[in-house]
């Protein structure tokens, strides 16, 4: 019985081992890691059996029960999919990086990176709960935003990867939203409890809010239109992140997401128009932007948006033919972008530049690469007899039976696609055929790990598509069946006899050749087009980005101007709106108690208080001021003595000692109490002091007479003894019943006592 | 601080005051006291140990250096409550000895807790003093 939780459990664990693994094993520790993947893409396929025929296997640990929330996850057709996708590239990634990190330092910290996004990502589609999912969701992001910034001394590495973090950051925050919306109307977090609740989902008049903070999520993460922006300067990345993040798993998390939510909430008129338009723009944006790239890298990022895009499309056309078409196309561009990117770092590798026009003619020196590459790219072009053709015949046939604006659709998809086989053959004719180049290294084959993902790859691809129906349809058979239970077995065959959709794919490939061949024309306008388009939602996020951090800074500026009696102003100024807002309702209704019967020594204890007081305002010298204030100190315990309060005398009476042992080894310090105040000043602190005194004495005297009914007082008196064993309430409170605010209360003196080492350590002209 | 007089009551002083120290720690469950308290009154009497004998010497009595002290006595506090996590109750519920125990009655948890505000207590006082007295 396979268990969801351990896979992903040890996948943690692998990570955490990774950098002493590579210690111990002197630089060997990817041939341990690949153990995690293979591994698991052993144990599923072993179990392909009871996952496509099986019932689900639900796996659910306790988490917050208070709040009903589990750490539940489970292994559908749908997870099983996409879990296939992350081991098999993962795995095939991890090799190609330890050579292509080899001998590199960072080593380590890349494995560790790496194999936590792994788990991630695997804890991400195998969720059965809404928060599981999004605790996963978020560590994506988050290892995510590492792996972009692992050239961390690059700016532009830095730059990459926080907005990334940020885009999808707030995506996920949207995402969160959402997720609760969607909780609080199924009446629970569970994702088969969703499902059910399709109908009240779809007639709750919150339905729209919640597709639409869905789609936030979904699309920021899937760089979908108009926040595709992150992903070209997410290339910043070393290629193997590129290859397996940017090509296979993360961006394919927001169409998972789509896959996995579509039963509950897809099928709308609303759900069709929100996904199919902003599909269908990131498909033919993502194309037409792609086109004008010279850096192979970028090239293969734009197109990967132009594919993000048609999968968003087929997922919102959301007939059964669609939902078979997105789940095969997602595999298939899995597959020849994977391999593309790792050919692209293999170039960048062994000829020093990714530049497309410094390249040609690799073929030669590197034939291995060059082959796997041909493969790759004829899938992406959608060429027989490899599964890129079977997917686009497929894409073709839902777009053509598209339930709305089917012309139109059809139109976009055989541009785009057009855009797309040119692409294919920019990739490879311009990087391993044609006029040769000097480049920056003298270029010779990859070494063999760093061949063997590409040309597994790619090859895959190839026989999948002569055997569809063994392979591929078996393989997506699970997933399709978790989108759309009802629907039809499926098959796959690599000839459909003369079809409409055979007439539109040789349109496509020869208006693609023609594109490649004289796309001179288009390149012009697309370079056009691009500096549009980095002028749009970038620009967007730049001066979003800046203002926010002039807002801070001006905020800052405003509050902590660095002087003490400012941030006191402030602070009391605020103490005073608080304070009057809430005794202003008492002072209307309450009353103040009687002043009378006041023994004399509490009287006499209260003016002693009083005198101390004025006399630290006063003083002209800071020993009286520190002696008076040691008076109005004691005065309190005194009052809390006179109050039936021992523990609170005693603290107090100990605060007081100590506080005045601290300022008198403060005070030789501090220079000489100046009088650097003007009168205006002085009268303003003395008014605001008086207010707040007035205030907060009124407060206690109504408060007292008028507080709301409490059953503290009876509780812990009634259970202080049965339930803590003690008399002492204030400190069975302390240590029991209140005990986790007392550890609050600890680490906040520990914090301070931190400051005060911190302070003394760093005075300016002494210790150096 | 170099009198004699004060020195010798102070060598006297000390031992009792952190026994008073202790008794306030221990007697807290039930009557005024408490490891806040305890914490505190050690902590007096070691300042005026320190203020006697000098800062190096009242480190050198101490052996360990506050801040330690009190990073101890927050891990103590935190562990106390970890006890209760294995039998199935939620973190820092009090676990008790039963109420016949010989000589102490009952004893529990909540005593390590109040064992570890004490030790954090005196480690931040001792920090902070020790900072101000060493130019």
């Amino acid at each position: 019985m396979i268990s969801p939780f351990s896979i992903i459990l040890s996948g943690f664990l692998f990570a955490a081992a990774a950098p002493l693994l590579q210690r111990f094993t002197r630089d060997r520790a990817h041939v341990i890691l690949a153990l995690y993947p293979l591994l698991t893409l052993l144990l599923l396929i072993n179990e392909y059996g009871l996952v496509v025929d099986g019932p689900v296997i639900r796996e659910s640990l306790s988490w917050v029960p208070s709040l009903g929330i589990g750490l539940s996850f489970a292994l559908d057709g749908l997870a099983y999919f996409f879990a296939l996708i992350i081991t098999t590239i993962g795995l095939l990634v991890l090799l190609y990086a330890s050579a292509y990190f080899k001998g590199d330092q960072r080593l380590p910290r890349f494995y560790l990176l790496f194999m936590s996004f792994m788990a991630s990502m695997l804890g991400l589609v195998l969720a059965d709960t809404l928060i599981t999912l999004f605790v996963f969701w978020e560590l994506t992001g988050v290892s995510s935003y590492f792996l972009i910034g692992f050239n961390n001394q690059r700016a532009a590495a830095r730059a990459g990867a926080l907005q990334a973090l940020l885009v999808t950051g707030l995506g996920g925050l949207a995402l969160l939203a959402g997720f609760i919306m969607l909780g609080n109307i199924a009446g629970s977090y569970d994702l088969p409890r969703i499902m059910e609740s399709s109908a009240i989902i779809q007639q709750s008049p919150l339905y729209p809010a919640i597709l639409f903070l869905l789609l936030l999520g979904a699309f920021t993460k899937s760089a979908q239109v108009p926040f595709h922006f992150w992903l070209p300067n997410a290339m910043e990345a070393p290629t193997p992140v590129s290859a397996y993040l940017h090509s296979a798993t993360m961006v394919k998390a927001g169409i998972y997401l789509l896959a996995r939510l579509s039963p509950a909430l897809g099928g709308t008129e609303l759900w069709h128009y929100a996904l199919s338009i902003p599909g269908a723009i990131t498909m033919l944006l993502g194309a037409f932007l792609a086109f004008g790239q010279t850096d192979l890298k970028r090239l293969l990022a734009y197109s990967t948006i132009s594919a993000l895009g048609t999968l968003t499309l087929l997922l919102g056309l959301y007939t059964d033919d669609a939902v078979k078409a997105a789940l095969i196309f997602l595999f298939v561009h899995s597959l020849y972008k994977g391999a593309l990117f790792m050919i692209a770092g293999s170039v960048d590798h062994e000829s020093g530049t990714r530049d497309i026009r410094a390249l040609g003619g690799l073929y030669l020196q590197m034939p291995a690469t060059a082959a796997a590459a041909v493969l790759a790219a004829l899938s992406m072009a959608g060429l027989p007899p490899l599964l890129g053709f079977i997917s686009k015949e497929l894409l073709y046939e839902a777009k053509l039976q598209a339930p709305v604006a089917a012309p139109f659709v059809t139109a976009a998809g055989v541009c785009a696609n057009a855009l797309i086989v040119a692409l294919a053959a920019k990739f490879v004719l311009m990087t391993f055929f044609g006029q040769a180049h000097s480049t920056p290294k003298q270029p010779h084959e990859a070494p063999i790990l760093m061949r063997i993902g590409p040309a597994l790859l790619a090859g895959f691809g190839l026989i999948a598509g002569l055997l569809p129906d063994q392979l591929a349809s078996r393989l997506i058979e699970g997933a399709v069946q978790a989108v759309r239970p009802e629907i039809a077995p499926v098959h796959f065959s690599l000839w459909h006899g003369f079809t409409d959709v055979l007439i539109l794919s040789t349109l496509t490939v020869g208006a693609g050749i023609a594109l490649f061949r004289w796309g001179g024309w288009l390149l012009v306008r697309g370079e056009r087009m691009r500096v549009l388009a980095s002028l749009g939602p970038a620009r967007a996020y730049d001066s979003l980005l800046r203002g926010t951090l002039r807002l801070a800074n001006a905020l800052t500026d405003a509050i902590q101007d660095g002087t003490l009696r400012h941030y006191l102003l402030l602070a009391l100024i605020f103490l005073c709106v608080l304070l009057g807002a809430a005794a202003a309702p008492l002072l209307r209704h309450g009353t103040l108690p009687a002043m009378s019967g006041i023994p004399f020594h509490e009287a006499a204890t209260a003016v002693l208080i009083a005198l101390g007081a004025v006399t630290v305002a006063s003083s002209k010298s800071r020993f009286t001021a520190i002696t008076a204030l040691g008076v109005v100190g004691f005065g309190v315990s005194l009052i809390f003595l006179f109050y039936g309060a021992p523990d609170l005398a005693l603290t107090q009476f100990s605060i007081e000692t100590l506080s005045i042992v601290l300022f008198v080894l403060v005070l030789p310090r501090l220079p000489k109490l100046l009088d650097t105040s003007s009168l205006s000043t002085r009268i303003r602190d003395a008014l605001l002091s008086s207010l707040l005194g007035l205030l907060v004495a009124l407060l206690v005297l109504l408060g007292a007479d008028a507080h709301a009914p409490s059953h503290l007082q009876e509780f812990f008196g009634e259970y202080s003894v049965p339930f803590a064993h003690g008399r002492n309430v204030v400190n069975v409170i302390l240590v029991d019943f209140r005990s986790l605010d007392t550890i609050g209360e600890i680490t906040v003196l520990l914090v301070s006592a931190l400051g005060v080492y911190a302070l003394m350590r760093s005075w300016p002209g002494e210790r150096q | 601080m170099k009198s004699l007089i004060v020195q010798t009551t102070i060598r006297a002083l000390l031992p009792l005051v952190l026994l008073f120290s202790i008794f306030l720690l221990v007697r807290g469950h039930n009557d005024p006291g408490g490891g806040f308290v305890g914490g505190l009154a050690a902590s007096a009497a070691i300042t005026l140990y320190a203020f006697t004998f000098g800062v190096e010497q009242t480190r050198s009595l101490l052996h360990v250096r506050p801040f330690i002290l009190a990073a101890t006595g927050l891990a103590i506090a935190t562990l106390s409550g970890v006890f209760a996590v294995p039998v199935g109750l939620p973190f820092l519920t009090g676990l008790w000895t039963p109420e016949n125990t010989p000589v102490v009655g009952a004893i529990g948890t909540p005593l390590l807790f109040d064992a570890g505000v004490y030790c954090a207590v005196l480690g931040v006082v001792l920090t902070i003093v020790f900072e101000l007295m060493e130019e």
